[in-house]
């Protein structure tokens, strides 16, 4: 596989929502690429009638009872909250009303 | 019992002072947090400490056992085993009214709301829980260094470092500031700091322990474990946080072992080992082990075949991909879990100035430490169109490729694996700081069994340049009593070697030396 490009490290940059500044980008670029070709040998691995696990401890999931339970009241589930707004998280506006037209 | 010796027993001796009244468990606390107070400038594994509240428990279990001690031996065995019993947390675990940062910035601030099912399990068995232990940012490292908030010294040496992630936890229990801790294994992270700090520790079959209200890093690998200066207090911690969980789907049905109560001692457990079947990995004994940790783990093995252990060379033949399988799966998941860190519900926030993008940006560019972001770049790569089908559906076929190299171990009769649990002694700091992939490396021992979710533990073997060695055992899904049965033999075999009497340094007088 081909060395991760500047352009593809920012894009990854990006889906993970991570600001980095230059520095940093250069600097994770250098370790990706690093990374990634001393994992180059899992290539040669012949899986081609293996399947994939997520899991390997296969248990039974159990089912509950479909009853309603108490969950954490709201003050406690809130306190952590940067901001507030009686019984909800206040979250900045992302419509303007010019967006909205 | 009073002073250094209530500070230095083991979980099982405690109890027995608390039935007779020998000690109060008021006493070991107070001598606990003197010696934290005294030593913890040079220690460093204490976060948060619960001085007012861990009191309040010691002296409601010191009420329970007098009360039961009027009414008659029946009752005092009636008690829960950890009743009084002092336990560190790593700092991962939520403990209503708690900080719980996981060692990162992002979660500054952060107070537990609730419980994680093991921390209310501890408190329902009448434990003293003194406090948070540092950690490696998002348990993601092996030294601890990637803590967000401070260095974590070996007690071994203290220019070294104490493994991670569990660091913090695995340097209390070595330096006498606690008899128990927790730690969470999602690749090594209980089984290597262990190893490096001279103590037991281990990681239970995947589904052993409830993971609810425990931060996650890679939620396919994670699970919660003890370590101890015994495999009896091991067994003890592992009784009292294991079974099943309704908030935990993969928390497992599997009855507990009640043999984890009882484990045997001294001479029963020595010729317990005797036609035990242990098979030998040779791919364990990588490129780069220190020869002095290859001599303590082979003469440990000699020592069990001397018992009249069966040890057999065997190959586990995919364990040369598990390096790179677990560090594509695991950033993988990570990559997923931490995207709930967004400065919106909870954790540091840089919300508020420009667009929202901008404030995700922020808050998470800034937030996550180095390592923490690496990770979560790899995992996103891993996970990207175009790359999916190479690396994260490629590792999770090895990963099946490896569970089967397991599969046939246990197929051919063997009763656990026995190898090093790490290829190196405590290193110093900074040593591996520059490049990732030899600090992935230190893992390479201890991430197959996490991979394949089967229980491991390392127990002292030894000493290489005056630093402990850790022994490795894995074994069948469920089998951590006879894991833990198996690690005690070991303890009767060699408790009159020489290398046991070889202490940690004293911190009090290495903190006044420094003063």
């Amino acid at each position: 596989m081909s060395d991760l490009t500047r352009a593809e490290v920012e894009r990854v940059a990006a889906l993970a929502r991570l600001g980095l500044t230059s520095d940093e980008l250069g600097k994770l670029q250098g370790d990706l690429n690093l990374i990634l070709e001393q994992w180059a040998h899992l290539a040669d691995v012949d899986t081609s009638s293996v399947p994939p696990s997520a899991q390997t401890i296969v248990q039974a999931m159990p089912l509950r009872e479909d009853t309603a339970e108490q969950s954490l009241p709201v003050d406690d589930a809130l306190q952590n909250a940067p901001a507030r707004s009686g019984d909800f998280v206040r979250v900045q506006a992302i419509l303007s009303e010019e967006a909205d037209g | 019992m009073s002073g250094e010796s209530l500070r230095r027993a083991t979980a099982a001796e405690l109890r027995a002072a608390f039935q007779s009244g020998a000690a109060t468990s008021r006493a070991v606390t107070d001598e606990l947090f003197a010696a934290i107070e005294g030593e913890d400038g040079v220690l460093g594994a204490w976060l948060h400490l619960r001085q007012e509240d861990a009191r309040a428990e010691a002296d409601r279990a010191d009420a329970r056992y007098a009360t039961a001690r009027a009414a008659g031996a029946a009752a005092l065995k009636e008690l829960p085993p950890l009743l009084g019993v002092p336990v560190a947390l790593k700092d991962l675990v939520n403990l209503t009214g708690t900080p719980t940062t996981a060692g990162s910035r992002i979660l500054e601030g952060y107070i537990s709301p609730y419980d994680a099912t093991i921390a209310a399990r501890l408190k329902e068995a009448g434990a003293v829980i003194l406090g948070k232990t540092n950690m490696d940012e998002f348990a993601m490292g092996s030294s601890t260094e990637f803590s967000a908030y401070k260095k974590t010294v070996n007690p071994w040496g203290i220019d070294r470092v104490p493994g991670g992630s569990s660091g913090g936890s695995s340097a209390a229990v070595a330096a006498f500031h606690a008899p128990l801790s927790i730690g969470t294994d999602t690749g090594g992270s209980i089984r290597q700091p262990a190893s490096l700090t001279g103590i037991v520790g281990m990681k239970p079959t995947y589904g052993r322990v409830s993971r609810y209200g425990i931060v996650a890093f890679a939620s396919s690998l994670d699970q919660v474990g003890p370590f101890a200066r015994t495999a009896q207090d091991a067994a003890l911690l592992l009784h009292a946080i294991a079974g099943a969980d309704a908030h935990d789907a993969t928390s497992s049905r599997s009855p507990l072992d009640a043999a984890l109560l009882n484990l045997p001692s001294g001479d029963a457990a020595a010729s317990a080992i005797r036609g035990k079947r242990f098979a030998l990995p040779k791919e364990y004994f990588v490129a780069g082990m220190e020869a002095g940790v290859e001599r303590a783990v082979r003469d440990a093995v000699a020592a069990l075949e001397a018992a009249g252990g069966i040890v057999e060379e065997v190959s586990l033949p995919t364990t040369e991909h598990a390096l790179a399988t677990y560090y594509i799966v695991a950033p993988a998941e990570a990559s997923a879990n931490l995207a709930r860190y967004d400065g919106i519900r909870y954790g540091a926030s840089k919300h508020g100035g420009g667009d929202l993008l901008n404030g995700y940006l922020e808050t998470r560019g800034r937030g996550f430490g180095p390592e923490v972001r690496r990770r979560i770049m790899l995992g996103t790569y891993a996970l990207s169109a175009g790359y999916y089908d190479a690396y994260y559906v490629k590792a999770q076929k090895v990963r099946t490729l490896i569970a089967r190299d397991f599969d046939r171990i246990w197929a051919a009769g063997f009763d656990a694996i026995v190898a090093p649990t790490s290829p190196q002694v405590a290193w110093k700091f900074g040593a591996k700081m520059s490049d990732p992939v030899s600090m992935y490396l230190a893992d390479a021992c201890t991430l197959p069994a996490n991979m394949a979710g089967l229980p491991g533990v390392s127990i002292p073997c030894g000493l290489s340049e005056n630093l402990p060695v850790g022994l490795q055992l894995i074994g069948k899904p469920w089998s951590e009593a006879e894991l833990l049965s198996i690690s005690a033999g070991y303890e009767a075999l060699t408790a009159t070697a020489a290398w046991r009497a070889v202490a940690p340094h004293d911190l009090a007088k290495l903190g006044r030396g420094a003063a």
